[in-house]
């Protein structure tokens, strides 16, 4: 079997995804997502009986002359053939409504003496648009062959596909660089050359066009400006955006609430299961207080994740996200970020790490700075958990306000603390921060369009996946390190419990006693050991040990919250009971008060929604910032802040 | 004499060529877009606050910042 290495490259918003998904199908898997190939997508597809092609998504771009690290993964991957994705054929996207500039890549990539095949996406508006295109003319001007595609109505792909079989056929001469000697002959100064450049290139476009080109101008309406008007009105521009931000957190409680439940229980139920029918021992332990519980901590994120995702994913794909930082830009500006920011912002909402790579699109590095170390503070999934069950504890279901449900009301208090702290730490770092950057802000505003179902639904797949299987290695490792140090202690006081408690309350019933056995021996494990050790510092925010040792572990993801207290509390624990139920009546050992009060759950709350608790996001600051001391000032800032307002949230509450 | 214009200084609905700009001031990925010498350009809408700016340079469609619009010299038509 032979297996050829096919690039996929082009513009943003070509329709090369969708081109890439027709081709490969569900054959794709996405680069390690914190490593450096994350927007690097591969895909296998079957050209035929004996050749398969490794197609690579490479990330939309204008050009080669690489202005953000996005762009430069493309460059990277094409001018070196030692690279392992280097590849053996080139197929350029372009999209018909606007082929001058789409054909530009084109250019720079033929330049580079790899075989280019060029694709025109959306061949089927040809007719719509009064297009016309002399087809082997421009084939012979451009030295490639062309291959009409429509990836909405999956056409043309089988013609593509034998094109990429023939690939050696295909010319590797150079369509413009003969003049780059020319080039450089007039400019030495880099941007001059670049700007000359462009200028012949354009210049070489415009007379192949005029040759191969034509389009009736009757026909070039289209829907755009009429839903410009509507949508980045100045008035109901900002009140439809609003309404589908308000529409989506109402929805995202009351949706995902069900599946929630219901993950919760299979879970409680599952690990109940194996402890009865399993032979007991400390594998069996493992599985049912560490193992099982850990799993379901991570599982119960996918309802919401996926929610949030197929938002964000339908908002991009339609070419309303554009309007969005259109109509934001001067606003966010005022408080030191971009309109550009509100993607990053949004996308923070599911999780901070893709957002906080989202903002590679900032061209100002101040302002890309800012939006990366304020990210973490809106209201990431990871959260919710923890947010959904201390709501729940504190407020009852019932409540309703105005006819709101109060939860959902808190819930969004809470999203809407998250924001607004963003844009005001913003403010402040803009104040404090002196660097100076030019703005060069561009956005390309595309065609409306419909989402593909197809392509919704690949990308929330995707995303959704990945979240889960990289928080998933964090949370189920964490679980079960809490779980093995829960289980052991120093000493002998855990094999003497037994003794130990029985001697200490003779007129106690079998279960009481259990109960107490269970409590002495996770008292004298090494996690209460070390609970207890820093008890004293969290005790002011109403917190005892095991919150404690809850918010310690949280400190490398904050889902771990909820996983490690259902890992503590079922340690030894005999009945089968959600993990909402033990919480509820988990009391403090000395006072015998309910830990989960008001006073309590609003510390919690506070300080989850402000500390940064996020191993994966202090990796990706790191990164994205080259260096230890952003994400090192953020983490202590944010925590910082954290800590106050939890202790006086509690000390004015209790 | 004719007064020169800025493509920040043309109203809504109004077109132009472009005359002329220092690529210092411009980034690269726009003048990549399309915004070159003798392409028209024409504003199709101004951000509240009237910044950005909404513009079809030479059939492509993209939003900038009054900063950088108001570095492109244009020859209103």
């Amino acid at each position: 079997m032979k297996n050829i290495k096919v690039a996929l490259i082009g513009n943003p918003n070509t329709g090369k995804t969708s081109l890439f998904n027709r081709l490969t199908g569900l054959n794709q898997k996405v680069g390690n997502y914190p490593g450096i190939t994350v927007d690097q997508k591969i895909g296998k597809s079957v050209l035929s009986q004996e050749v398969t092609a490794e197609i690579i998504d490479l990330p939309g771009t204008y050009s080669l002359n690489a202005s953000s690290l996005d762009e430069d993964v493309a460059v990277k991957v094409l001018s070196d053939p030692q690279n392992k994705n280097y590849p053996d054929v080139v197929v350029v996207v372009v999209d018909i409504e606007n082929l001058k500039r789409n054909l530009f890549i084109y250019t720079q990539i033929k330049d580079l003496g790899i075989p280019t095949i060029l694709a025109i996406n959306m061949a089927d508006r040809m007719a719509d648009r009064g297009i016309d295109i002399d087809i082997p003319k421009l084939e012979a001007l451009l030295f490639t062959k062309i291959a009409l595609v429509s990836s909405k109505q999956n056409k043309g792909i089988s013609y593509l596909k034998k094109m990429i079989l023939s690939y050696n056929t295909i010319s590797t001469t150079p369509c413009f660089k003969e003049q780059e000697t020319v080039l450089s002959k007039f400019a030495k100064d880099e941007t001059k050359k670049h700007h000359l450049e462009t200028v012949r290139r354009y210049q070489f476009l415009k007379e192949v066009l005029q040759e191969t080109f034509s389009q009736d101008p009757h026909n070039a309406k289209d829907i755009r400006s009429y839903l410009d008007r509507i949508l980045i009105h100045k008035v109901y521009g900002y009140f439809i955006f609003f309404a589908l931000l308000f529409t989506l957190f109402q929805a995202l409680f009351s949706w995902s609430e069900i599946p929630m439940d219901f993950i919760d229980n299979t879970f409680a139920f599952l690990s109940e299961w194996v402890k009865n029918n399993l032979a007991k021992g400390t594998f069996t332990n493992l599985l049912a207080e560490g193992i099982i519980p850990g799993i379901g901590g991570v599982v119960i994120f996918i309802p919401q994740i996926a929610f949030l995702f197929l938002f964000t994913s339908v908002l991009e794909e339609s070419g309303y996200m554009s309007r969005v930082v259109f109509l934001m830009d001067r606003i966010m500006r005022k408080f030191g970020l971009s309109g550009k920011s509100i993607v990053p912002l949004i996308s923070g909402t599911a999780c901070a790490i893709p957002a906080i790579m989202a903002a590679r699109n900032i061209e100002n590095w101040k302002e890309r700075l800012i939006t990366i170390l304020v990210t973490p503070f809106t209201t990431c999934s990871a959260r919710l958990p923890v947010y959904a069950i201390i709501i729940s504890l504190i407020i009852p279901t019932e409540a309703t306000f105005l006819s709101f449900n109060v939860q959902g009301l808190v819930l969004m208090a809470l999203y809407l603390l998250g924001f607004v702290t963003a844009i005001l730490a913003a403010a402040l770092l803009d104040k404090f921060l002196k660097i100076t950057s030019k703005s060069y802000f561009v956005v390309e505003m595309p065609n409306y369009k419909l989402p593909l179902f197809k392509n919704v639904a690949i990308n929330v797949a995707e995303k959704t996946k990945t979240f889960v299987f990289e928080a998933g290695k964090i949370i189920l490792a964490i679980s079960i390190l809490i779980w093995g140090l829960a289980s052991y202690g120093p000493g002998k006081h855990i094999q003497q419990a037994t003794e130990v408690v029985t001697e200490q309350y003779p007129n106690y019933n079998t279960e009481a006693l259990q109960t107490e056995i269970a409590s002495y021996k996770l008292e004298h494990s090494y996690i209460g050991v070390m609970g207890k050790f820093i008890e004293p510092v969290i005790k002011p925010l109403g917190y005892d040990w095991k919150i404690g040792i809850a918010v310690l572990a949280s400190f490398a993801a904050r889902e771990v919250f909820v996983g490690t207290l259902a890992t503590i509390y079922s340690v030894g624990n005999e009945q089968e009971s959600t993990i909402k139920e033990r919480m509820k009546n988990e009391v403090f050992q000395d006072s015998k008060k309910q830990v989960y009060s008001f006073a309590t759950g609003v510390s919690i709350l506070l300080f989850y929604a402000f500390a940064m608790q996020c191993m994966s996001t202090i990796a990706i600051v790191k990164r994205e910032t080259n260096g230890w001391k952003w994400p090192l000032i953020q983490m202590s800032v944010m925590s910082g802040i954290a800590y106050i307002t939890a202790f006086i949230a509690y000390q004015l509450l209790a | 004499m004719i007064k020169n214009h800025t493509v920040s200084d043309l109203q809504r609905g109004e077109r132009a060529i472009i005359k002329s700009f220092n690529e210092v001031d411009i980034p690269l990925k726009l003048i990549e877009m399309g915004c070159i010498e003798g392409n028209y350009v024409e504003v199709l809408q101004r951000a509240p606050m009237q910044d950005p700016i909404y513009l079809n340079i030479s059939g492509t469609y993209l939003a900038i910042r009054l900063e950088i619009a108001s570095k492109i010299l244009v020859e209103k038509l």
